[in-house]
């Protein structure tokens, strides 16, 4: 497709100081982003990469997190964002197939899901750690534990992750569903050995950018995984997650600074390789993907 | 074996429970915010949460007091000041990635801003703290202030905008671009005249959410914002937000107190939705204008 | 009357060397590329002063991107490279040092597709005519006025300056596109098959429009219906593509090139179009 853009040609008076303000401004806006970006970056990097040894991230920590690693927080957070996908991935899956596939026969129930969904993407994180305490805490009777976090964190994922698995679907060609109806295929056939291995890159693009939102939420698991520091022996235990480790280093434990900066790179590190890896599957299917014709 | 039409059958009722509990979810969460708050709300009674001396919650009503006039100018403080700073920032950015941008910066531009959209706002409030704070600290007063926090949301919201902004710019019809440049239109005047004005939904929509984003932040103000309640009196003071307030004093928070906290998360989550349902009844309306 | 021309398959050097007074522009060895891939190559063509010119031929023969040439817009295709020697009214304008916004002042452009911008009416005319130093209120006005109703579309709407340009039918798009350009008071109208989005009826008076501008501004036009070339044009040119690559096959005035066409092709062309 052709690209235009406006004309950076020279010009009079009054036009022309307007011109070179403007993108003088423009510059200045990007120079701006640029050097916050690098200063949050460098000073990160710099106090945070020496702290990243093996040890770090495979012993205990200690003295409240002032010494020691992240091996329990690790574990925790591993656990959490495990239950988090055990329970929204199904129920994600569910209903993004229900949505893409059935967006015909189901259309009054496919509104009523995707109105929820973008309200409920908008709600602050905050609130679903209210919601979280509440329902999962006390209501069912969990109370702080990984179990009732990592619920909390997949009822705050499934709004991006519905809508990213149904982007995966809906990407496969119609073609493919046609040729599966014309030669009578079930649609559960269809679905299993046609759809759903034609979208998997997608539907992998999907979960990984629901990962990301869930490792990187904190206000959500305050009250409802809990602080305690200890390696979980069950779901049912409490446990303390990256993000907040994080947030409890750097508030409540003086001295904590430095290991805070280092439990950040290790979650800005997760973040990045769960990015780049969304990056690589999506770049690699379009390679794949059938142009148009 | 089972018959296909029974198979099908049975899959597209699964489909339906699970796309009906996703779509189920706002109500449950809407019920029990709301039973949570009812407690409080039938105590404390609505009226109180204005005109009470001071925000000294207690496990019953008769004994608190429970103002939270101050938390929520705190919170549009903090939001509004936010919003301002970053909005021009964020289209001057989203200007420079679509019009000036020289080709081989306009990729690494826009993954900076990417980058920056994904970092999490507990590291954004970790920077906050030990960064800006002691520079903020050294204007005056304790650091974490008001100010901290408005500088920090500005951070947060500015990727979520420019991104947004950008992607409003990019659809604009190149037609109406070729036009003005036949007309031997500046680049300038072709961007307000003509770009801005056809992109003008998506900027909207932009603010709208980075508004919704500053308002229901948490962890970045919690952790640069000093927490103490009061009506701000300057920048440099430091002050506590509606969302604060629900993350220090939930972990304790019993009886009545517990459910004025709901109450107050209620009151955000209607604000934020409000803000996002208005986007969203707006983006229909002004698309419907556009398109004849 | 202007002295009839050569075809343009004699020698174009010769034309230049004494046509330069009724020629507004000239074209010498033109090549536009994308992407390192031709469009088209050496095209050499004078259009007369004050007359309306047809570029005529199959698509994709490099008949849009030679318009975009006379006023630049090729600058802002990525990849688009034009060599070779233009001048419009004796300046040239492949000189860098060229302002571009003065030119396309001077050069007007009308498109495929009508392209008002989503502002009003009024703003559509205004904006444009402010920008290049128009500013004050009652010749702004004036300036509106006389342009729409010179394109036939004042009656229709001076009751609704304010309304969205985009509102108005397609026709009448087109016609504000024209008034648009016409604002600028350009000295050449470049028009890219104006009439090929538009019903036989709003055509018909678009055609009719063109045909009143003869005698004030120069006009080329590329179309692609003959029987449009045939009506309105003073000189035709034909383009023909060879390997992907266009050339300017013949040029000549309208009544010989339809009537006695001098090459082959473009006597295959003319009565293959006619049936």
């Amino acid at each position: 497709m052709d690209d235009w853009l406006p004309a950076s040609g020279r010009t009079r008076g009054r036009t022309a100081a307007a011109d070179r303000t403007a993108a003088g401004a423009a510059w200045m806006c990007a120079v701006i982003v640029t050097l916050a970006f690098g200063w949050i970056a460098a000073d990160l990097l710099w106090h945070g990469l020496s702290r990243l040894t093996p040890g770090f991230l495979f012993e205990m920590p200690q003295l409240s997190g002032r010494a020691g690693g992240l091996a329990s927080i690790i574990v925790s957070t591993l656990a959490i964002l495990a239950i988090c996908l055990a329970a929204a991935v199904p129920i994600g899956l569910g209903a993004a197939i229900l949505l893409a596939e059935y967006s015909r026969s189901d259309r009054r129930l496919g509104r009523f899901v995707r109105r929820s969904l973008d309200v409920l993407a908008g709600v602050p994180s905050i609130v679903f750690g209210l919601f979280g305490n509440a329902f999962f805490c006390v209501y069912l009777g969990m109370g702080f534990s990984l179990l009732a976090g990592g619920l909390t964190l997949a009822c705050m994922v499934l709004p991006l992750l519905i809508r990213s698995l149904e982007q995966g679907l809906r990407e496969v060609p119609d073609d493919w569903r046609n040729a599966a109806a014309a030669l009578g295929m079930s649609k559960a056939a269809t679905l299993r050995s046609i759809l759903l291995p034609a979208a998997l890159p997608g539907l992998v693009v999907g979960l990984v950018l629901g990962m990301g939102r869930a490792l990187a939420e904190t206000a959500a698991l305050l009250f409802t995984s809990g602080y305690v520091m200890r390696m979980p022996g069950s779901v049912m235990d409490s446990g303390r997650a990256l993000s907040i480790h994080i947030f409890d280093l750097s508030m409540n434990v003086p001295g904590g600074t430095g290991n805070a900066y280092g439990a950040a790179v290790v979650l800005l590190l997760m973040l990045l390789t769960v990015n780049l890896l969304a990056l690589a599957i999506a770049r690699r299917w379009q390679l794949t993907q059938p142009g148009p014709l | 074996m089972i018959s296909p039409q029974r198979v099908d059958a049975t899959l597209l009722a699964a489909l339906r429970i699970s796309a009906g509990l996703a779509g189920v979810l706002l109500l449950i969460i809407i019920f029990f915010m709301a039973a949570e708050s009812w407690a409080g709300l039938r105590d404390i009674g609505a009226l109180r949460f204005v005109p009470d001396a001071s925000w000294h919650p207690e496990q019953t009503a008769a004994n608190g007091s429970f103002r939270i006039t101050a938390m929520v100018a705190a919170t549009l403080a903090a939001t509004a000041g936010a919003v301002v700073l970053a909005t021009p920032l964020a289209i001057g950015a989203a200007l420079f990635l679509r019009f000036y941008a020289p080709p081989g910066l306009a990729g690494p531009f826009k993954r900076i801003v990417e980058l920056l959209a994904g970092v999490p706002s507990v590291v954004y409030g970790f920077w906050g703290l030990v960064v800006l704070v002691p520079l903020l600290a050294t204007l005056g007063g304790p650091g974490q202030s008001l100010l901290a926090g408005i500088l920090i949301l500005t951070l947060m919201i500015l990727p979520t905008i420019t991104l947004l902004a950008h992607a409003a710019l990019v659809s604009v019809p190149p037609a109406y671009l070729q036009a003005a440049a036949a007309l031997g239109m500046s680049r300038w005047t072709t961007i307000r005249s003509v770009a801005l004005p056809a992109a003008r939904g998506g900027l909207f929509t932009g603010i709208v959410l980075g508004t919704g984003r500053a308002a229901g932040e948490t962890m970045a103000v919690l952790m640069v914002c000093g927490n103490i309640v009061q009506l701000p009196d300057s920048l440099l003071a430091p002050v506590r937000t509606l969302t604060a307030n629900i993350a220090l004093e939930m972990a304790y928070a019993l009886g009545d107190h517990r459910a004025a906290l709901f109450v107050s998360g209620l009151v955000l989550m209607l604000l934020v939705t409000g803000l996002v349902l208005a986007v969203a009844r707006l983006d229909a309306s002004s698309g419907r204008f556009r398109h004849g | 009357m202007t002295p009839p021309l050569l075809p343009m398959r004699h020698a174009p050097s010769a034309l230049l060397a004494n046509g330069s007074e009724q020629h507004a522009i000239e074209l010498r060895n033109l090549c536009v590329c994308y992407h390192g891939k031709r469009a088209f190559r050496d095209i050499s063509l004078a259009v007369p002063r004050g007359e309306i010119t047809a570029l005529i031929g199959p698509s994709g023969c490099g008949k849009s991107s030679l318009l975009q040439c006379l006023n630049r817009l090729t600058d802002m295709i990525p990849g688009c490279h034009v060599e070779g020697d233009v001048r419009v009214e004796g300046l040239n304008i492949m000189d860098p040092a060229q302002d571009l916004l003065t030119l396309r002042r001077h050069v007007g452009m009308l498109f495929q597709r009508p392209n008002p911008f989503p502002l009003s009416i009024r703003r559509n005319i205004e904006l444009p005519l402010r920008e290049h130093g128009v500013i004050r209120k009652p010749e702004l006005r004036a300036r509106i006025e006389q342009v729409l109703d010179d394109v036939g579309l004042w009656d229709e709407v001076r009751d609704r300056l304010d309304s969205p340009a985009l509102a108005l039918s397609g026709g009448q798009q087109q016609r504000l596109c024209l008034a648009r350009a016409l604002a600028l008071a350009p000295r050449v109208l470049l028009m890219d098959e104006p009439c090929s989005a538009l019903d036989p009826l709003a055509s018909a008076k678009i055609e009719e429009l063109i045909v009143r501008l003869r005698g004030q501004y120069t006009v080329l036009i590329v179309t692609h219906n003959l029987g449009q070339a045939r009506r309105i044009a003073d000189h035709t040119g034909f383009f023909w593509t060879e390997d992907g690559i266009g050339r300017l096959v013949e040029f000549a005035p309208t009544h010989t090139l339809f009537n006695q066409p001098q090459d082959p092709r473009t006597r295959a062309y003319i009565r293959g179009e006619r049936g």
